[in-house]
């Protein structure tokens, strides 16, 4: 077994979590599909720098845990809003535009 | 990659899969939460295993300890209870979404499988002066704007945070004194200045259901809450004290003689 498992791994995280993005309409539980998304990339983004002997790729990593921090700020305001204007956390019940 | 990591890594990845399908599968927003929380952890076990220690512990302190949270508390201030929908809103959504979940699975692992990858180097020699220090000196050196940046970005997202969720007062606030003259003006009305009384307290009986007495010995109504007044979940005082009186006439009849009580001392 060699370092490909772990991309093997994170290719499959990241295809669970575009899944429950495209599955799940709680607008919250969509949020934890990009999270596992994000998480993912940091875990390709480790096996890379290990593999390549360059630690930039956890650096990188790094910067993609404080960007996910601020997205999750902001997002989880606005699901706030939205449920405090609408009083449901359900991405098909933010259908104004449609007709 | 040594045998013990090799052990830790087919442990963990199948259970992490497993939390990371349930996502799909659970119905409660709050079991979603705790799934991805143990993804997050076995990641960041797998990051120690990986010669990076500190975004190990960044990974638990930021993600499971920070950012899950705020999920959390965001639940429950939505509404715990919230279930999805089983309604589908366009046709077949569920079979498409399933199908380009699978291609998507698909297309990744082909990637990674067809890539030719160098032999693994190890991070031994950028390790040498430790994992935070050499994390610090790429990130000082080379990435000094893109730090600064990322600073000037998180005070945005948290005042975006602040302004998002602000609300503006309709009303002016009431003052401490414009709330006493108008409970004052509502005593015609029949309100209480005064707190209400607490529920009764009896021999046997202590609960929110019971009504106080007044000093006459008259159950006082207002005394229980009014939802259980309102759910006629209330039980009446005089039940309780016929219950009571029962009670300690059985115990005369029950209790022996004082004289053979005497003897047997």
């Amino acid at each position: 077994m060699d370092l490909v498992n772990y991309l093997y791994l994170a290719s499959i995280l990241f295809a669970l979590g575009a899944t429950t993005v495209l599955l799940r309409r709680n607008a919250i539980v969509v949020f934890m599909g990009v999270e596992l998304m994000l998480n993912a990339t940091n875990l390709a983004l480790v096996t890379f720098a290990r593999l390549h002997g360059d630690i930039t790729g956890q650096v990188l990593a790094f910067f993609v845990m404080v960007v996910a921090a601020a997205e999750v700020v902001v997002g989880l305001a606005i699901i706030v809003t939205i449920f405090r204007a609408r009083r449901s956390a359900s991405v098909d019940d933010v259908n104004l535009l449609k007709s | 990659m040594s045998g013990g990591e090799e052990v830790l890594f087919w442990t963990l990845a199948p259970l992490m899969v497993i939390a990371a399908a349930g996502l799909l599968v659970v119905r409660r927003a709050v079991h979603a939460a705790v799934c991805v929380v143990f993804v997050m952890i076995g990641l960041a076990v797998l990051y120690v295993a990986q010669e990076a220690p500190f975004l190990g512990i960044v990974q638990v302190v930021v993600y499971t300890g920070a950012v899950m949270m705020l999920f959390l508390f965001v639940l429950m201030l939505v509404g715990v209870d919230a279930a999805d929908s089983l309604t589908e809103t366009i046709r077949g959504q569920r079979w498409i979404g399933l199908l380009l979940g699978a291609g998507l699975a698909a297309v990744l692992l082909g990637v990674v499988a067809q890539a030719t990858f160098p032999p693994s180097v190890g991070l031994a020699q950028a390790n040498a002066v430790t994992n935070p220090v050499a994390l610090a000196r790429v990130l000082m050196q080379d990435y000094v704007v893109a730090m600064e940046v990322v600073g000037i970005l998180l005070v945005t997202a948290a005042l975006a945070g602040l302004v998002l969720t602000h609300r503006r007062r309709l009303g002016k606030k009431p003052t401490q004194r414009a709330l006493a003259e108008a409970k004052v003006a509502l005593l015609p009305t029949g309100r209480q200045l005064t707190p209400l009384p607490a529920p009764g307290v009896y021999a046997q009986n202590n609960a929110m259901d019971t009504p106080a007495l007044d000093p006459e010995g008259r159950p006082l109504e207002h005394s229980v809450p009014r939802v259980l007044r309102i759910r006629g979940q209330q039980r009446s005082a005089t039940e309780l004290l016929t219950a009571e009186e029962t009670l300690v006439q059985r115990i005369q009849l029950d209790r022996p003689a004082p004289a053979e009580n005497g003897e047997d001392r």
